[in-house]
């Protein structure tokens, strides 16, 4: 099996023009983003455009959208292992990986936002001081290692198992699957309560947001997905059935569906009670006393998540390549927006002493976030480059024809 | 996306040269103290949280910390770890139909309290409102009122700084403990276990926390060399503050520099387990209120009018 591996591991430094070429220019961007970042350590957290006013940015709304990414893994895992769904089940183990990447990313995103990186131990059970179980980021840090770590379990799994030409022994690993259904659910209501928590942010202390983190993550996820899988399909021998497409398409129009019914509601109970607390949801949408910059967005981002809904809810549209992408393009952008700045800066605008600071990163949060986005491709890309041979049985093709022939 | 106001006319693209220069940083000198302070660096990577030292541990990093000042600040600063007295809770409070908004207390903050001059730092915020407006929702505050001369006519004003809850929920937030309430009521940072990750400024419903973006600089003939742990010694950046009612002052008896600084006595300041203090009898005799009790965050600072 060790064999399997290290044949699998000589691959990944092999491919073709295309590939060098992604491998390159991802390199190129975590380059910049590094020398970006020790820029950062050098002179503060003053080459962000965060202030006391507006003190979480960029970086953090990136963190959100991840998480969603990671808890969405999920909806893959739950047709394929729950209802025997076949062909979900067969390319699960990619959802795993996008998982494993989307919470080392988040991971990369916190490190960047802390004002002292080093001292991150102090956070770290035995050797620092955990604020347990008071601190929702306590929580949050716990539920998302231990959700890598099911998820790496699993993949790792999966992998011996592949590796040794066996099927999944489901009897062995079905409790960890069952565990990683409510874990992915858990970490993304968790980091709903991060925010949902601090009645100083009216924006954030409404019950709906952690069913609305839910909804939209099942949403951006998923579509995420839809457009990976196509990618590996196009690129590598992994076969992917359609119908395991259209059905991811069909369980993210349920879930556009609800995402949309919950920020209706959210919108009505705040404009027509009109108490000051609808301030930050009207600087989102309409602007408050002539500033807005985030409107252009959220309404950009609104539209592309009902038409992606039309498009997902229609068997007819879905089913066609072409707006099945449009729609998860659409969606995963969507979502980006809604979940990630429109999330988090509307939380601080106006701030508790009723002043608008308006904030838009600057160009060194831009590249080091773009940074973090190309290790996390990077690190993907290199997975499924391992993984793919072990999958598809070509390794193993290979050595048994070896074996034959001498 | 716009580049910092500090960076203009930098180019936004890095060159080669930096570029390589910023992965063999990043990976040696930046991520990891080493080079010719490097003894010293280890020390303050592994100190530990203040209330975790012994007494002889909170000796030797008090003289490591104050020798530290000494080479940054060209300046003997001492650094106090006066305790909490027992039998004693402060409470604060602003008598709002005199304070004029003047602004002394909070430039009086900064410089007792070696607050960064650039970046500026301010602990305590005075808002402005309109007479006849709603203001109770501070929706409406203005927090730039630049006039002439004050009071203004037709303006009244409002001095906001920590609150000084007793139900803390920057506390409460804080992953490390690196924020913690004082059996005096004081609520104080440990500058040197914050990781900075501002979850308490998200937390704080009254805009009181402030995070040093940057460096602070402070004028070296400015620097205050009487300083607190837990108070008023020089910060480093990546770290949160805030208002701790002067705690080197107070535990030594004395009134935080507001207090002494307001020219018209709007600002008050006592014991509240002593039934005798000043501010005792203001709120027993006075009709007070504290900002956004609905919260339940239960501030011991107290606002009230006395005409
Ligand atoms: S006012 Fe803010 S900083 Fe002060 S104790 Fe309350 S929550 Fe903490
Ligand atoms: S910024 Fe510092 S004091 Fe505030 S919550 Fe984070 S670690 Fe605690």
């Amino acid at each position: 099996m060790l064999s399997v591996f290290r044949a699998a591991a000589g691959r990944v430094v092999r491919g073709d023009v295309r590939y060098y070429a992604w491998m390159v220019f991802l390199l190129a961007l975590i380059g910049l983003a590094i020398s970006r970042y020790v820029r950062q350590l050098d002179r503060g957290l003053i080459t962000t455009a965060m202030r006391d006013q507006v003190s979480w940015g960029f970086y953090i709304a990136n963190f959100t959208f991840l998480v969603g990414i990671a808890a969405a893994a999920i909806l893959l895992v739950i047709p394929a292992y729950l209802y025997q769904f076949r062909p979900i089940r067969e390319i699960v183990l990619f959802g795993e990986m996008v998982a494993i990447t989307a919470v080392i990313m988040c991971a990369l995103f916190i490190m960047v936002d802390l004002g002292q990186p080093l001292r991150v131990w102090h956070a770290w059970p035995v050797l620092g001081i955990m604020n347990f179980p008071s601190s929702l980021f306590i929580w949050d840090a716990l539920a998302l290692l231990g959700y890598l770590a099911i998820n790496v379990l699993l993949v790792l799994y999966a992998l011996w198992r592949l590796a040794t030409g066996r099927e999944y022994r489901l009897s062995l690993i079905f409790p960890l699957i069952v565990l990683s259904i409510p874990w992915a659910v858990s970490i993304h209501t968790i980091t709903a309560f991060l925010y949902n928590g601090l009645p100083s942010r009216p924006f954030w202390n409404a019950s709906i947001l952690a069913p609305r983190f839910l909804a939209s993550a099942f949403c951006s996820g998923p579509a995420l997905m839809l457009i990976i899988l196509q990618l590996i399909r196009r690129f590598s021998a992994v076969e992917v059935d359609n119908k395991a497409l259209f059905k991811i398409a069909e369980l993210i129009a349920y879930a556009m569906g609800v995402n949309v019914l919950l920020l209706g509601a959210e919108m009505f109970k705040e404009f027509y009670s009109g108490s000051v607390h609808m301030a930050p949801l009207e600087y989102l949408y309409f602007g408050l006393r002539g500033q807005g910059m985030l409107q252009p967005w959220i309404w950009e981002a609104t539209a592309f998540n009902l038409i992606a809904f039309l498009i997902f809810l229609v068997p007819r549209l879905r089913e066609r390549p072409l707006f099945l992408n449009l729609g998860a393009v659409l969606i995963v952008l969507g979502v980006y927006v809604e979940k990630g700045m429109g999330l988090v800066v509307p939380g601080f605008v106006p701030d508790t002493l009723g002043e608008i600071y308006e904030y838009w990163p600057t160009v060194s949060e831009g590249i080091i976030a773009a940074g973090i986005w190309a290790t996390g491709a990077l690190l993907f890309t290199l997975m499924v480059k391992f993984t793919v041979p072990i999958y598809t049985g070509q390794i193993r093709a290979e050595r048994a024809a070896e074996r034959g022939r001498r | 996306m716009d580049d910092t106001p500090s960076e203009s006319g930098r180019p936004a693209t890095v060159s080669r040269r930096a570029f390589t220069k910023g992965l063999a940083l990043g990976l040696g000198a930046t991520a990891l103290p080493t080079g010719p302070a490097a003894a010293l660096d280890w020390t303050a990577f592994f100190q530990k949280h203040f209330r975790e030292m012994s007494e002889e541990e909170i000796r030797r990093t008090v003289e490591r910390l104050e020798r530290e000042a000494r080479h940054r600040w060209r300046k003997d600063i001492r650094i106090s770890t006066t305790r909490a007295m027992p039998g004693v809770v402060f409470g604060a409070g602003v008598d709002l139909s005199r304070c004029i908004g003047c602004r002394r207390c909070v430039y009086a903050c900064v410089e007792e309290n070696n607050q960064s001059r650039n970046p500026q730092v301010h602990w305590i915020t005075v808002l402005r409102f309109r007479k006849g407006e709603k203001w109770s929702d501070l929706a409406n505050a203005e927090k730039y009122y630049e006039p002439g001369r004050v009071p203004e006519e037709g303006f009244f004003y409002l001095p906001v700084q920590c609150q000084l809850c007793d139900n803390s929920p920057c506390v409460r937030v804080c992953p490390t403990r690196a924020t913690w309430k004082e059996p005096d009521g004081i609520v104080v940072v440990d500058y040197n276990w914050c990781i900075g990750c501002r979850y308490c400024m998200a937390a704080c419903p009254f805009g009181a926390r402030r995070f040093n973006w940057a460096e602070p600089t402070i004028p070296v003939d400015e620097v205050n060399p009487d300083t607190h742990y837990l108070g008023n010694r020089p910060r480093p950046k990546g770290v949160v503050e805030k208002c701790t009612l002067c705690i080197h002052r107070v535990r030594a008896g004395r009134y935080p520099a507001c207090v002494e600084a307001c020219p018209v006595g709007a600002r008050k300041f006592g014991n509240l387990l002593d039934p005798g203090s000043e501010i005792r009898y203001l709120i027993e005799h006075k009709r007070v209120f504290r900002l956004k009790e609905d919260l339940n965050t239960e501030p011991k600072f107290y606002y009230f009018f006395s005409a």
